[in-house]
């Protein structure tokens, strides 16, 4: 436990001393929150717009801050040999997976609360509709994206490449499931099929019904089976590939 | 003493390609050993192997008395490591990277007191992105230390110092040997072992070629040059036995009542052992 909060607090310092990561991941979905909501003022499938897309971009936050965020982190840090000189610490694998996975967590339910207030005190929208069932999805949502990032960290071998690789998976996946205020139902078939597998598509069905419905966290079944289906698929290939050393120069 | 580091018969490949041959050497507790040999010896492999970052296929190895590939948490805590390639987190400062280190083991060294060590003092708040090379190669050190490990393992830690700076490293090395830790230390720098280790494995192509304090392998050839000019022709004679050669040039030479001029006997230098050793082809 000790160790736990030893490793979170540097790992909460590193986040916040990264410029890079507090505008790219902390910053830039509530900036994409407030050109969304300024260009689109109406309403949106006949809700309100401004809580159409805080749900849309909390989605996006998600994935944006667990999924991109980790996989940048871990993959710079193996590569620049600093996960392989921590082997040699007597810090655990376990405890220290912990603490990234937990920073993490906590930026993107700060990312949550940011996000609920500049839409309450800028856009007038409302507030969660079940209130625990959104708490439950800042966790859901965390946890779904940081087991594929954790994935994604196997399978990037490039601390170079990272960033890019990254963006071109997450910023097509959030247009397609609906992040940015279009619903798939207007797609071509095509787009509407590949919307259709997409995790972070499931994760907003359950983001709408906690935020907008009131539903509760498990009002949509299937939906939750897709989003921990993507989450453990993303485990295992870091069950199978993660490696602690950079690749061989 | 008692043993701080056995290898018998260690024996590494990859992909079909031996990188080890079957080492042994011991390292006492308190001894700095050196294991000195060119680019591509087995070094760092040696090394990694007993660090517990990579499986050997052969061969026996107790580092502090564990078997480093199962990992266990008593030697973590007793070892400091320091990588031929690693960096640091850029964003914290020196101060912090040591203090977070630190925090890893259960009696670790005053973080001031290490910052001092490794000649850091002036770059205590720095950020380590702002550090030169060496000096973030010092803060590795200082990463190494603030565990207050009986063992440290240094992976040709002065690679690409200035002078200045590597004669500093070197005595920050030595007082780890007053410290009374014991120090594996990997090096190409002939000079470097010679000034730091008690005692020098010489290892090429996976195999250990020579070993014993820096005198002992100067002594193991018991070769001289002996140079001379004759009638201004620089004369070079090698030999096993200088003492006979001698005697019967100096008689040669009193005879005919000639000077040997310039005569001069030497004894080669651990630099001319070394290079002799790793030059001389492989299945000699
Ligand atoms: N991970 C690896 N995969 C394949 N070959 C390797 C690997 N590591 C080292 N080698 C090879 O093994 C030999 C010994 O390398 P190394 O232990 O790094 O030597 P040194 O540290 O003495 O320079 C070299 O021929 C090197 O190319
Ligand atoms: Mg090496």
């Amino acid at each position: 436990m000790k160790a736990l909060a030893h490793q979170l607090s540097f790992e909460q310092r590193i986040f916040w001393r990264s410029r890079e990561a507090a505008v790219f991941i902390f910053i830039f979905p509530l900036l994409l929150y407030t050109l969304l909501a300024t260009v689109y003022s109406g309403e949106i499938d006949d809700r309100p717009s401004a809580d159409v897309l805080l749900a849309g971009l909390f989605g996006y936050g998600a994935a944006n801050t667990a999924f991109g965020g980790l996989a940048i982190i871990l993959v710079g840090r193996r590569e620049y040999g600093i996960l392989k000189r921590l082997r040699a610490t007597p810090l655990t694998p376990r405890t220290y997976l912990a603490a990234v996975l937990l920073s993490i967590l906590l930026v993107f339910a700060l990312q949550s609360v940011a996000l609920l207030v500049l839409g309450s005190l800028g856009f007038g929208a409302s507030a969660p509709a079940n209130a625990l069932g959104f708490a439950g999805s800042v966790v859901l949502g965390a946890a779904c994206f940081a087991g594929l990032g954790v994935g994604a960290a196997s399978l990037i071998r490039s601390a170079e490449g990272v960033s890019a690789v990254v963006n071109v998976v997450l910023l097509p996946m959030a247009f397609l499931s609906g992040s940015f205020g279009s619903t798939p139902e207007d797609y071509p078939a095509f787009l509407e099929a590949i919307a259709d597998v997409l995790p972070l598509t499931y994760f907003l069905q359950i983001v709408n019904g906690v935020y907008l419905d009131g539903d509760s966290l498990f009002a949509h079944p299937r939906a939750l089976a897709v989003v921990a289906a993507w989450g453990l698929a993303g485990l295992v290939v870091a069950w199978r590939r993660f490696t602690w050393v950079p690749r061989e120069r | 003493m008692p043993t701080a580091i056995a290898v018998r018969d260690l024996r590494k490949s990859y992909d079909g390609i031996e990188a080890l041959r079957g080492i042994s050497f011991d390292v006492q507790e308190g001894e700095v050993f050196g294991l000195l040999g060119p680019n591509g010896a087995g070094k760092t492999t040696t090394v990694e192997i007993l660090e517990g970052y990579r499986r050997r296929d052969s061969g026996d190895v107790a580092v502090l008395g564990h078997d480093p590939s199962d990992a266990p948490r008593d030697l973590r805590e007793r070892m400091g490591v320091v990588l031929q390639h690693s960096e640091n987190l850029s964003l914290l400062t020196v101060h912090e990277v040591l203090r977070m280190f630190g925090g890893y083991y259960e009696s670790p060294r005053d973080v001031d007191e290490v910052v001092a060590l490794v000649g850091l003092a002036d770059k205590r708040d720095a950020r380590v992105r702002t550090l030169s090379g060496g000096q973030k190669r010092r803060l590795d050190l200082g990463t190494a230390l603030v565990g207050d490990p009986d063992l440290v393992f240094l992976d040709e830690p002065t690679t690409g110092f200035d002078p200045a700076a590597r004669r500093s490293a070197w005595e920050m090395i030595r007082s780890l040997r007053a410290l009374g830790k014991t120090v594996l230390l990997t090096t190409h720098y002939l000079d470097e072992a010679q000034q730091l280790a008690d005692r020098v494995a010489v290892i090429r192509a996976g195999q250990i070629i020579a070993l014993g304090t820096p005198a002992d392998l100067i002594g193991e050839t018991r070769r001289a040059e002996i140079r001379f000019r004759r009638d201004g022709e620089l004369v070079t004679i090698e030999t096993d036995e200088p003492t006979r050669v001698l005697a019967g040039l100096t008689a040669e030479a009193l005879s005919a009542g000639r000077e040997l001029e310039q005569l001069e006997i030497r004894r080669p230098s651990l630099e001319d052992v070394y290079l002799e050793l790793v030059e001389e082809p492989e299945d000699a």
